[in-house]
């Protein structure tokens, strides 16, 4: 089963169970330095596995970039 | 017997921000350069060693390995000062400062600002107020960009605000100093730094801000979008030093009228 998800603004759908961790490893950002907030609360990058992802949840991914 | 001046101690005149000593009083950003080496080259010759970042959503599948702006600006060599440009409202700007404090591993410090004008980027008095208040009780170092509004400031720095950094100008805009009066109203009650945060357009600028008695600049723009960045880095280098130089000497009064630096004395007639 599948369930959708919106990932910086775009709809996703992931299988059920999907974690966190499952996201970023797919979405080839493991080994990059980001930030993730699901529903406007922030998941510590200790917690990613342990965060499973529900039918409708919004996840922001954000990282730096130049600005002033 | 002439004696040879030694130049001062560059760390006998630091600027300390939240209990830490920097040596240069330049502040840049990242933005508007044409690439990541430009950005490099020119952050490592202004001397910078407080660089602002934005933070922004990734890229989701476009381009996973395109190249980070942290490892051209490794944390490891300057202090990050993320900032919150492009929020409107307090709440959006202390859910950025959250985020850039998980990305940077528990990092607190941060460059607040909250606009209230897209054409004028004028910052939003009473959200910023809002911002900085939940951010300090947050634990955040909160250095805050603000109009020239003595009053405000004030109010920023008895809050907890690590530095208050009002406008010279609008952000962008290289229109220089526009109004020296209000900052030295700013410097006369300052309890915390004080760091003219936008509007410089060249070396001149940032020397005058500095000749005031402003404890340092941050700019971007003036950097960025000069025809050579690096070489205007290095112009701004120069400039912020020769300004706080000239201020620690105290420059002469200004008099109307012309006073001969030659002794008149045994002048032949």
């Amino acid at each position: 089963m599948h369930i959708g998800i919106s990932v910086n603004g775009q709809t996703k759908q992931v299988p059920a169970g999907h974690t966190v961790a499952a996201l970023v490893h797919e979405l080839a950002l493991a080994d990059q330095r980001i930030a993730v907030e699901v529903n406007q609360e922030i998941v510590p990058r200790s917690l990613y596995a342990a965060r499973a992802l529900h039918a409708g949840d919004c996840i922001e991914v954000v990282t730096a970039i130049g600005g002033g | 017997m002439s004696q040879v001046k030694q130049a001062p101690e560059k760390s006998a005149d630091p600027l300390i921000i939240a209990g830490l000593e920097y040596h240069s009083r330049l502040l840049v950003g990242t933005g508007k350069y044409k690439d990541l080496d430009e950005t490099r080259r020119a952050v490592e010759t202004s001397g910078a060693q407080i660089v602002t970042i934005a933070v922004r959503r990734t890229n989701i599948g476009q381009n996973p390995n395109e190249p980070n702006l942290l490892t051209v600006i490794p944390p490891s060599k300057y202090t990050l000062l993320p900032n919150t440009a492009g929020c409107y409202t307090a709440k959006d700007a202390v859910r950025t400062c959250r985020l850039a404090r998980e990305l940077l591993d528990g990092h607190t410090l941060v460059k607040l600002e909250v606009l209230g004008d897209q054409r004028t980027l004028f910052p939003e008095i009473m959200e910023t107020l809002k911002a900085a208040e939940e951010l300090v009780n947050d634990g955040f170092q909160v250095m805050v960009y603000t109009n020239d509004d003595p009053i405000v400031a004030k109010h920023l720095a008895d809050m907890g605000c690590v530095a208050v950094m009002p406008l010279a100008a609008p952000i962008g805009s290289g229109l220089g100093i526009r109004n020296p009066y209000n900052l030295l109203f700013i410097l006369e009650e300052a309890t915390v730094p004080i760091i003219v945060d936008a509007g410089v357009g060249t070396a001149s600028d940032a020397s005058v801000a500095m000749e005031l008695g402003c404890d340092g600049v941050l700019m971007n723009t003036a950097i960025a979008q000069a025809k050579n960045p690096v070489l205007m880095a290095s112009a701004m280098k120069k400039g912020i030093e020769a300004g706080r130089e000239a201020f620690l000497a105290g420059r002469m009064e200004r008099k109307r009228y012309g006073s001969a630096s030659s002794p008149l004395d045994g002048a032949i007639s």
